[in-house]
């Protein structure tokens, strides 16, 4: 098992290293020279070429990638080009709502998606399989800000449950904190409790199938012992699995749901920094997404002994 | 339920006799043949398609469709509600609402369909050479992996911060943030099929490679690609929406859906319409290419359709 853990945790460098690298050479060709801007218009050619001989920019690709790298793996993410503030330090004061967001999402869907899937796996064909299926599929045609725009519409301006717009801090109480995420947090999981729905059905309708949940029901155990006990867990690897994967729609729906929602996140710092060309925060933002992304699925793969004890490594 | 248990040989030769005929249901029934036939066995493609096929006949008939200049400013008009001159009303510049959502439907299917075809090209190519060369299939699905650790959106937005906003651009984006799922597919159908029968009577025969991919391989992937493109052409539309709408897509002056609902945004809580109207076509227009992929999905694999 250990073994495992560590050759598990060491093929997750490859890609890290892959990811790094397309995120470096997006800096490496991203338009604009920075000596030529930091040297200003009266600068004759002799004062660019010193600026960047001095700012290391005339080394080789790999030289440059490999300091990036290094400081990189020091914490140190460099400085935006806009602010002139460090770029984790932007990224630290922006990271609770779009955390906050992700979590209430996820806590949501879940709750949400499996139950849902379950009934329409144990009611296959029926009337309310119908509904779980054709929700699902609105849930992937509709996008995010279509349903966002209209959750916020009808809760917030006609009906005045929710606020329409914007963020409240955690520390500034539950409540407050919660009625500002509702909204948000429906219309970002919709893609994802469809996605989650889905799957959750098509896994438990094929261990429905399965001897040992015959076996449950001669022995006489209810129907909910046996949906929830004997098949749904069963059924949780590929359930947790494409949780995981699905956590990739979380982040992309994020950027649109904060635009949309006004919420001071990460995803407004992406939107923020591309509209601004601020490419030292793009690119540290790209990374902290994909390593969150790596990370998260790093963590459920290594979770499916907990799920199936069979599985052994 | 109580139901008496009979002992052994207690069934009467009359009752076996007495046994109801067969019930109509299992009467053999004959499908109905032709093109017709399959839409009413598959009725997913037949609603999907039809959406499609009205939304690209406006597309090519936006000009005709009653529509004005859908860039032509008129400020003295700007933000009228929806009315019998301007049927979606006007936006915040006095543009006609109902003319842009129209001409917006040309972005959208372009950008879908341009993708679909890209990322299905390109991925099969990369797939094929992936599934077949052994030494370059490691390094491969390496880069894929770390290509598909990144969030597509983000990915395609990376890429439009390095670029000038433009169709073109956009199509390039999506599909460079396609192409991993794609060449993963392709790569295990073509592992599978490497290990069947024909393919290995075909390489005892001396055929050579490239009739192999040709003859036995290529025809293989073409269900399960067709049914990848119709997902990626619908994920590529959202996608460009939703690079227009944060203003990193296709530029401003191209009425896209995005971009109508971009510059809707500011006054989307007094003219929700602005927003609303285009959010519905791009909803539909999604619908209809997601329903025809699930309805090919079914008709094509129906292994596969049984799994999700």
């Amino acid at each position: 098992m250990f073994a495992y853990i560590v050759r598990r945790v060491l093929a997750t460098i490859p890609v890290m290293a892959i990811v790094a690298l397309f995120v470096f050479s997006l800096l490496y060709i991203a338009p604009g020279d920075p000596a030529a801007v930091i040297a200003g218009d009266q600068a004759t050619p002799a004062d660019v070429e010193r600026i960047r001989a001095s700012l290391g920019l005339d080394r080789p690709f790999l030289v440059r990638f490999g300091e990036w790298v290094f400081r990189i793996l020091r914490g140190d993410l460099g400085v935006s080009i806009f602010t002139n503030l460090p770029v984790t330090r932007m990224i630290a004061q922006r990271i609770e709502p779009t955390l906050s967001l992700m979590v209430v999402t996820l806590f949501l869907a879940i709750t949400i998606a499996v139950p849902l899937g379950v009934v329409a796996a144990w009611k296959a064909g029926s009337w309310i399989d119908r509904g779980v299926m054709a929700f699902a599929v609105l849930g992937f045609s509709v996008p995010v800000f279509v349903v966002g725009y209209l959750l916020a519409y009808f809760f917030a301006l006609e009906l005045d449950w929710f606020p329409v717009q914007g963020y409240t801090p955690f520390a500034q109480g539950v409540g407050p904190w919660l009625s500002n995420l509702v909204l948000p947090a429906v219309a970002l999981g919709g893609v994802y409790i469809a996605l989650i729905a889905r799957i959750t059905r098509a896994t438990m309708l094929e261990v429905l199938q399965q001897d040992y949940i015959r076996t449950a029901r001669a022995k006489g155990a209810g129907q909910g012992t046996m949906l929830f006990v004997h098949a749904l867990k069963n059924a949780a690897v590929p359930i947790v699995t494409v949780i995981g994967i699905g956590v990739a729609l979380l982040i992309g729906g994020a950027v649109v749901t904060e635009s949309v929602f006004a919420i001071p996140g990460l995803g407004r710092l992406t939107v923020d920094a591309i509209l601004r060309r601020d490419y030292p925060v793009i690119q540290g933002v790209i990374l902290l997404f994909s390593f969150v992304y790596v990370l998260v699925n790093l963590l459920i793969d290594l979770s499916y002994t907990l799920f199936d004890p069979r599985i052994r490594y | 339920m109580s139901t008496t248990i009979l002992p052994p040989g207690a069934v009467s030769r009359q009752s076996v006799a007495a046994a109801p005929p067969l019930p109509d249901v299992m009467q053999p029934k004959q499908p109905r043949k032709g093109f017709l036939g399959y839409l009413t066995r598959h009725p997913t493609i037949a609603i999907g398609g039809s959406l499609l096929l009205l939304m690209i006949a406006v597309a090519i008939f936006a000009p005709f469709l009653w529509t004005k200049d859908p860039t032509a400013l008129a400020p003295v008009m700007r933000t009228r509600d929806p009315s019998a001159a301007h049927w979606f009303g006007t936006d915040m510049l006095g543009r006609d609402v109902y003319s842009r959502v129209l001409y917006g439907t040309r972005v959208s299917l372009i950008v879908g369909f341009g993708v679909a075809i890209a990322a299905s090209v390109i991925g099969l190519f990369i797939g094929l050479v992936s599934g077949f060369v052994r030494w370059a299939d490691s390094i491969i699905m390496r880069v894929m992996d770390g290509l598909m650790s990144i969030p597509s959106i983000l990915l395609a937005i990376a890429l439009m911060a390095l670029t000038r906003g433009s169709v073109g651009n956009v199509i390039l984006a999506i599909t460079v943030a396609e192409i991993p799922r794609v060449s993963r597919l392709v790569r295990g159908v073509v592992l599978s099929l490497r290990e069947q029968p024909y393919v290995d009577a075909a390489v005892a025969s001396g055929t050579r490679t490239p009739v192999i991919i040709w003859r036995h391989i290529l025809p293989n992937t073409l269900a399960p690609m067709t049914v990848q493109a119709t997902y990626i052409c619908a994920s590529a539309m959202i996608t460009e929406a939703i690079l227009s709408f944060i203003g990193a897509g296709t530029p401003p002056i191209i009425p896209s859906w995005g971009n109508i609902m971009a510059e809707g945004r500011a006054l989307w809580q007094v003219k929700p319409y602005i927003v609303f109207f285009p959010a519905i076509f791009l909803s539909i227009t999604v619908l209809a290419v997601n329903l025809l992929g699930d309805g090919l999905r079914d008709s094509l694999d129906p292994r596969a359709a049984k799994r999700v």
